[in-house]
């Protein structure tokens, strides 16, 4: 195999490759929180009662809240906010097949790449 | 396990990164970025799933860094280069994988250093308790401190690293064993507080959720690799500080959720962005709050330090072997650093610490960990296909091969299906954004990119090629 020469790449592509990489770093980490898909999924089951035996905490538990400077009011949000793990198959599914299909594509890919890098460091001797 | 020191990968005559740390740098390195874990981070795995499956998941999640570091432990030892598992990457499966694993190291860290910024400085608002004062300031002055103390040199970088995580786990040995561990109901009232009516809130699905932040007990202890280039014998140094490293948090992590579990109600536990400083405050004792106050400071900076350090070197390997621009590649002629590496992530860390809370940034660096992950079970299996047992030196062999692959992948798949559970979306999200970054790299960037150079280990042909 003949020896690859790669281009020479100008300044302003170098400043554009890297531009480029930062935009698609701060896309994929911001979006998400621009567009509110990040965090947890949780919502808040209210009580109608709030007292520290409807809330489920025992005297113990009931004391160290206290401690912790709350009241049955204001210990409420944070007790009773609760994830619900419903399965969603199809966010599931489509979760699954991006992963799969991501790390395919990378090994295949890399493969690819890597046939080069093998051949032409061994093959040229 | 042989002893031998390796040569330095060979990138032309250009300026070097230095070789002078040891065991104990190595060691500073790994626990300095992993035991902010125990001080905040672990313990929202009690939200996702109680107090017990917290401590389930912190023996499982320990289970699969176990085989991690005795993974990365010999592919380190035998690919000794900056970069750590992005070089080890680029020799095993191929560039565009390795310009993924730099990715994923380098999300992996500046997110968590961003999270560590984001505790000091909430850790220090809160016990100021001034109202109007924010965090910014101290978020800010953190990491620019740490990346000018980067920029200066590794070797004190490591030092300071290891003096302040000394100080910070021993901090946890203290408060161990000052609430009486082998008593319970005088300080510690375990069995009022984890009852069998609520030690599993949400059932065995809860275990399951729960894995996503059992990652954060040891998330980045795999970094140890990433001073492959700048330890005098990376053979020797890396597998003894990495398993040392292990065993270290392996004893935090079991000692955290004993004191915290026994001393808070799983739902408190399972918000609070300071559990070790809360527990300090429940015994009362105000020399114990304070010290917890300040380890939870000294963890934060260790954590973060370290994380400055790994993801420069990981993408000062993307310059280096032209993956990104060669700028990147520039060693300081006096410091012998990647300061232009440091430099380019400072800004990054900064708008990132200033529009995401430490829940979310906490979840970004989970996700390019566990991705990670999932490269190294496979790696390994690539490893010893392409260059049996045999076929080249190895500072450092694990044992039951492939048994710690198969766990390790199979807690991954467990992990991802965890972060689906309340945190699809941004799992989606992030790995969209790896796949459209790999087809750039593959179809346009890649071009510029030398093909034989970038094997640079003294390693025959690999089996099967």
């Amino acid at each position: 195999m003949s020896r690859y020469t790669p281009p020479e790449q100008s300044k302003a592509g170098q400043v554009f490759d890297i531009v480029v990489v930062v935009v698609a770093i701060f896309v994929a980490l911001w979006l998400p929180l621009k567009l509110g898909l990040a965090g947890a999924a949780k919502s808040i089951d209210a009580l109608d009662a709030k007292t520290w035996e409807a809330l489920g905490q025992n005297p113990t538990m009931a004391a160290i809240w206290e401690k912790l400077g709350y009241t049955p009011e204001t210990a409420h949000d944070v007790i009773q906010n609760r994830f619900h793990y419903v399965i969603d198959w199809p966010t599931l599914i489509i979760m699954a097949a991006v992963l799969i299909g991501y790390f395919v594509f990378l090994f295949r890919a890399s493969d690819r790449e890597y046939r080069d890098v093998i051949s032409e460091k061994f093959d040229d001797k | 396990m042989t002893t031998t020191v390796l040569e330095p990968a060979i990138h032309g005559d250009r300026v070097s990164l230095l070789r002078v740390l040891g065991p104990a740098h190595v060691w500073a390195l790994g626990v300095g970025i992993v035991l902010v874990g125990e001080f905040t981070g672990w313990n929202f795995s009690a939200d996702k799933g109680g107090a017990l499956a917290a401590l389930i998941v912190c023996w499982i999640v320990g289970l699969l860094y176990t085989s991690v570091a005795m993974i990365d432990s010999e592919v380190t030892s035998t690919v000794a280069a900056a970069g750590g598992q992005y070089a080890q990457a680029k020799h095993i499966v191929g560039p565009l994988m390795a310009f993924n694993v730099a990715l994923f190291l380098v999300f992996a860290y500046t997110m968590l250093e961003v999270s560590d910024a984001i505790l000091l400085g909430d850790t220090i608002v809160a016990k100021a308790g001034v109202e109007g004062l924010t965090h910014n300031s101290f978020i800010a002055a953190t990491i620019v401190v740490l990346a000018w103390l980067n920029y200066r040199g590794v070797l004190m970088t490591l030092n300071v690293n290891f003096v302040i995580t000394a100080i910070a786990y021993i901090s946890i040995v203290i408060l161990f064993f000052s609430v009486s561990p082998w008593t319970q109901g005088a300080v510690l009232k375990l069995n009022e507080l984890v009852t069998p009516g609520n030690a599993l809130p949400y059932g065995w699905i809860g275990v399951i959720a729960a894995f996503q932040f059992g990652i954060w007990y040891y998330l980045g202890i795999e970094g140890t690799t990433q001073a492959a280039e700048e330890v005098r014998s990376p053979a020797r140094s890396l597998p003894y500080g990495t398993m040392a490293g292990m065993i270290t948090l392996l004893i935090a992590a079991a000692m955290t959720w004993y004191v915290c579990a026994s001393l808070m109600p799983w739902e408190y536990l399972g918000i609070t962005y300071y559990p070790l400083w809360d527990a300090g405050k429940l015994t009362g004792s105000p020399l114990l709050e304070n010290l917890l106050f300040i380890a939870t400071l000294l963890a934060a900076l260790a954590s973060a330090n370290g994380c400055i350090n790994d993801a420069a070197r990981a993408w000062f390997s993307l310059g280096r072997d032209r993956y990104l621009p060669s700028w990147f590649s520039a060693v300081h002629p006096k410091y012998r650093t990647p300061y232009r590496s440091i430099l380019f992530l400072l800004p990054i860390a900064l708008a990132f610490a200033f529009i995401a809370d430490l829940n979310q940034a906490i979840t970004f660096s989970i996700l390019s960990g566990v991705l990670q992950y999932t490269f190294m079970s496979i790696n390994i299996m690539m490893f010893r296909k392409k260059w049996p047992l045999g076929t080249i030196r190895r500072g450092y062999t694990h044992p039951f091969h492939p048994l710690p692959a198969i766990v390790l992948f199979c807690l991954c798949v467990v992990t991802f299906f965890a972060i689906f559970l309340g945190f699809g979306s941004q799992l989606i999200a992030m790995t969209i954004f790896y796949f459209l970054i790999s087809l750039w790299f593959h179809f346009y960037r890649y071009k510029f990119v030398r093909r034989g150079d970038q094997f640079t280990m003294p390693w025959p042909k690999p089996q099967g090629y």
